[in-house]
């Protein structure tokens, strides 16, 4: 297998976007998102010479940052991070209905399926986003994820509406291609 | 009767909520008669629902100048230890 490089200087541009959203669900909290982001891309630099090469860039500054959640919870002392050493399997221990399988979640229940589903969806969005040119990625996302207004959005880069809706479509035929193969196709 | 390209465009509009009234009454009757068309609207409602479906966060553009900035300085720092 190849040896794989890291390359700090694409960070922001690549994975920011992907970690924060990543750290928001589990944090719940914009500006503590933020920060941990930063922590990880920090981290990440200072430990790159330990970087072995076997597994891809994504995939190691995932692992830190999943690190600096867990250190999050631990430090601020909260009920998730005491989950870690409080086993008691319910608030009525040694009632009747106290086995684990009497406990265990209802599988009617899909919640929890649905966010790790929808977690997956929104990774395999932000990768095909990573894939488009770097304008029609700039459009899209001002557009569908910051809900910015066509006008704004102009201003902003400088183009006129027509110009914007002909890179928003090349965006979204682009998407609906990408999403197609790496999501639609994977599934059973 | 409008042209596919134009139809484009308004279905694009309106993922957005921006194609007016009149521009939503073409685009219905364009896919009455255009299966191409069709098929391509419903792709492309498909696309803006799992968008809401994934509920993306995105970090504003400023916040990530700032942490390139923050980079750059360690960076420029070498790895410390």
């Amino acid at each position: 297998m190849p040896k794989r490089e890291l390359h700090p200087d694409q960070w922001v541009d690549r994975y920011a976007d992907y970690l924060y959203n990543y750290a928001v669900v589990r944090v719940n909290d914009e500006e503590l998102a933020r920060d941990l982001v930063q922590e990880t891309f920090v981290a990440g630099l200072q430990s790159a010479p330990n970087f072995k090469g076997d597994a891809a860039e994504r995939t190691w500054l995932i692992a830190i940052l999943k690190r600096k959640v867990i250190d999050h919870y631990r430090k601020s002392n909260t009920f998730k991070g005491q989950a870690e050493v409080r086993m008691n399997f319910s608030p009525q221990s040694g009632q009747e209905g106290d086995w684990l399988e009497e406990m265990a979640a209802d599988p009617e229940s899909l919640r929890e399926n649905d966010t790790i589903e929808n977690e997956e969806l929104g990774w395999a969005i932000q990768e095909c986003i990573g894939r488009l040119p770097k304008k029609q990625a700039q459009v899209f996302t001002m557009k569908t994820m910051r809900g910015m207004r066509t006008e704004d959005v102009c201003k902003e880069l400088d183009i006129n509406p027509s110009n914007l809706w002909v890179i928003v479509h090349r965006a979204r035929t682009s998407l609906m291609g990408c999403l197609n193969e790496i999501w639609f196709k994977q599934a059973p | 009767m409008i042209s596919c390209d134009q139809a484009a465009t308004i279905c694009h509009k309106n993922q957005y909520r921006e194609a007016s009234l009149g521009e939503r009454l073409r685009l219905w009757a364009h896919l009455l008669v255009c299966r191409h068309c069709a098929r391509f609207s419903r792709k492309n409602s498909r696309l803006t629902d799992l968008c809401n479906q994934a509920s993306l966060h995105v970090l504003p553009e400023q916040e990530k100048e700032k942490l390139k900035r923050r980079l750059e300085k360690e960076q420029g720092q070498g790895p410390a230890s």
